[in-house]
C-alpha cells in the first residue's frame, strides 16, 4: 500500500531557521530517509515554499477565479496532489485551468515547490 | 523543548496583531503596550497549565483589554485589588472572541501600528526604533545594542519619538484604499531600512537580528496583504540578499563582492522563496521600485557562476528603474552592467557626469577606479582608487581598494 505522509508545521518558525539550523534538521531527515531508499520504501519526498507564495485557482466559480495565497476555507479536505514541471507561474495555472475543467469544483492551490526528490527506491541517498 | 521559550515564540508572534487591536481599542499607546504586558504576564501562569490557546492573538487582546478595563476601573474607584479567581472565564473565552476578530480586522490594525512608527517628522533612525520596541517588542537594551548607543540614550530617544506620535493623530477608522496604498508604501520604506541596518553591519552578530526582524514583519505584511506586488517584490529582494549572507565574509570577516562569492553557500531555502514571489508579483502587471531591485537580485541568484550572469537584463531592469526612480545611485549600478555588456568606456562616460552628486560615495570612485584599470588609465586609476579609499565605510572596503592600489603599485614598479 502507497502512503502519502503530509507533513504540517508552523511555516513562520520553520522558514525563521538559520541556514545552520536547517541543515541539521536535514542531515537528521537524510539519514531516515536513506534508510528507507536502502529498503526500497521510499516514494517521492518534496518541501513547499510558504504559504505566502502561494495561489489559488478556485474552481467553484465559472470561470474559475485566480486569487493570491493559500486555500484558507475548512469545509473542503485535501483529496491529492499533482507535481507539475512548467516554466512559471502562468504555465501552472494555465495547466490547473485544464484540470479544472476537467474536473470543476473545490480549488486548486498552487505552490512552488522549494525541494524536490524524485522516487529513489533502492539507490543511495540524494539530498534535500 | 523548553516550554517558556516556546511561549516566548508564541508571545512574540502574537505580539503586532495584539499591540495593534488594543491600540484601537484604547487609542493610546503607552496603554495598549501595558495591557498586553498584563496579557503576556498571564499568558506565562496560564498557558503552562491550560495549554496554548488555539488562537493566542486573540486570547491576549481580549485578557490585555479586561485586564487593563479592571485597572482603570480600580484606579478610579480606589478599590482594594481583587484576587486572582475574580478574574474569571479566561479559559473560555478565546471561541467568541476568535470569532469576532477575523483577518480583515488585524490587517488594518497592523498596518496603523506600523504606519504610526513611520511619522514624517521622526529621523529614520527613530522610526526604526520605535517599530523594533512597539511592533516587535524588542528590549531598549537590545535595541540600543543594535545601534551602538547607550540605554539612557535609546530610552529617551524612545520617550520623545512616541511623545511625537502621540500628537500626531493617526486616524483610527479603516483607511480608504489610496491612505491604504500610502500606508503600506511609508512601512514598506521603514521596513527595507530597517533591513540594511542589519545587513550594511555585515556580520556583526548584534546587528545581523535586524535584517531577519525585517523579513519577519515584511512576511507578516505579505499575509495580511495578499494580493500587493510591491509587498511581494520587497519581501522577495530582502530574501535574495538575505541568501547570501553565508557567503558574504570570509573567515576574517572581510566582505567578499557578489562576483567572488561562493554561489553554493547561498540559502536556496531563501532564494526559492523569493524566486516564487517575484513569478507571483509579475502576474498583476503593476511593477515597482520593489519588484525591479528584487527582480535584478533574482537576476544573479539564478546565475549559477558569476561569468553567467545576464548583463544584459540586468542593465535593462537598472534602465526602468531609473525611470521609476532616478538617481545618480542607480545610474552608477547601471553604469557597472553596462560596463560589462558594452566595455569599461561606456560605463565610464555614464558616470561622469555623476562625479559632482557623488563626490562623497566610496562606490563612485571605487567603479571609476575599476574602469579606468581596466582601460589601461592607471595612474587616473590610481587617483580614483585613492579617493575612495578615503572614503570607505567598512575596512573591508577600504581593504578591496587597497589590494587593486597594491596591484598598480607592484605592476608600476615593475
Amino acid at each position: 500500500m502507497l502512503y502519502a505522509l503530509l507533513c504540517y508545521n508552523d511555516e513562520k518558525a520553520v522558514w525563521s531557521w538559520t541556514k545552520e539550523e536547517n541543515d541539521a534538521v536535514m542531515g537528521r531527515l537524510a539519514t531516515v530517509q536513506d534508510r528507507l531508499v536502502k529498503a526500497g520504501k521510499m516514494g517521492p519526498s518534496l518541501r513547499l515554499v510558504p504559504t505566502t507564495a502561494a495561489t489559488t485557482l478556485r474552481k467553484d466559480k465559472e470561470p474559475p477565479l485566480v486569487i493570491d495565497g493559500p486555500f484558507a476555507e475548512t469545509k473542503e479536505q485535501l483529496l491529492g496532489f499533482y507535481v507539475i514541471d512548467v516554466a512559471n507561474l502562468d504555465e501552472a495555472l494555465e495547466v490547473a485551468r485544464e484540470l479544472a475543467d476537467a474536473n470543476p469544483g473545490g480549488a486548486y492551490e498552487i505552490r512552488p515547490i522549494a525541494l524536490y526528490n524524485p522516487e529513489r527506491r533502492g539507490q543511495g541517498a540524494g539530498s534535500i | 523543548m523548553n516550554e517558556l521559550s516556546w511561549i516566548d515564540g508564541v508571545l512574540t508572534a502574537a505580539r503586532p496583531q495584539a499591540v495593534s487591536a488594543l491600540l484601537r481599542y484604547f487609542r493610546d499607546l503607552d496603554m495598549a503596550e501595558e495591557a498586553f504586558q498584563e496579557a503576556a504576564l498571564r499568558a506565562l501562569k496560564s498557558w503552562p497549565q491550560n495549554g496554548p490557546p488555539r488562537d493566542p492573538a486573540a486570547w491576549l487582546i481580549l485578557v490585555g483589554r479586561n485586564a487593563a478595563l479592571d485597572s482603570i476601573r480600580k484606579t478610579a474607584k480606589q478599590e482594594p485589588l481583587p484576587a486572582d479567581d475574580v478574574i474569571s472565564d479566561l479559559e473560555d473565552v478565546e471561541t467568541p472572541v476568535a470569532e469576532r476578530l477575523d483577518g480583515s480586522h488585524y490587517r488594518d490594525d497592523v498596518l496603523r501600528l506600523l504606519f504610526i512608527c513611520c511619522h514624517p517628522e521622526l529621523p529614520a533612525t527613530q522610526q526604526i526604533a520605535l517599530a523594533l520596541r512597539i511592533v516587535s517588542g524588542l528590549t531598549v537594551s537590545q535595541i540600543a545594542r543594535a545601534f551602538l548607543v547607550g540605554e539612557a540614550a535609546m530610552e529617551q530617544r524612545i520617550t520623545r519619538a512616541k511623545a511625537r506620535i502621540a500628537r500626531a493623530n493617526v486616524p483610527f477608522e479603516a483607511p480608504g484604499p489610496v491612505e491604504r496604498a500610502e500606508r503600506l508604501a511609508a512601512v514598506a520604506a521603514m521596513i527595507y531600512l530597517l533591513f540594511n541596518e542589519g545587513y550594511s553591519a555585515g556580520n556583526d552578530e548584534s546587528r545581523a537580528p535586524l535584517s531577519e526582524e525585517a523579513i519577519r514583519l515584511a512576511r507578516l505584511l505579505l499575509r495580511l496583504f495578499q494580493t500587493e506586488p510591491e509587498i511581494m517584490g520587497l519581501t522577495a529582494l530582502m530574501l535574495l540578499q538575505q541568501a547570501r549572507l553565508p557567503a558574504r565574509f570570509d573567515d576574517n570577516g572581510d566582505a567578499i563582492l557578489l562576483e567572488d562569492q561562493d554561489r553554493s553557500q547561498w540559502d536556496a531555502r531563501l532564494t526559492a522563496e523569493a524566486l516564487a514571489l517575484i513569478d507571483k508579483a509579475m502576474r498583476h502587471n503593476r511593477p515597482g521600485a520593489y519588484q525591479v531591485q528584487a527582480a535584478i537580485a533574482a537576476s544573479h541568484a539564478r546565475a549559477p557562476r558569476a561569468e553567467e550572469t545576464d548583463w544584459a537584463q540586468i542593465d535593462h531592469l537598472y534602465g526602468a528603474l531609473e525611470r521609476m526612480q532616478p538617481s545618480p545611485v542607480v545610474t552608477l549600478n547601471r553604469a557597472v552592467a553596462t560596463a560589462k555588456l558594452r566595455g569599461p568606456e561606456a560605463g565610464l562616460v555614464m558616470i561622469e557626469p555623476l562625479e559632482e552628486r557623488l563626490s562623497g560615495y566610496f562606490h563612485y570612485f571605487g567603479a571609476r577606479g575599476a574602469f579606468l584599470l581596466q582601460l589601461g588609465r592607471k595612474a587616473e586609476a590610481r587617483i580614483a582608487f585613492d579617493r575612495a579609499i578615503a572614503l570607505a565605510n567598512t575596512p573591508a572596503e577600504a581593504a578591496h581598494i587597497r589590494q587593486h592600489l597594491d596591484r598598480l603599485k607592484r605592476e608600476g614598479e615593475r
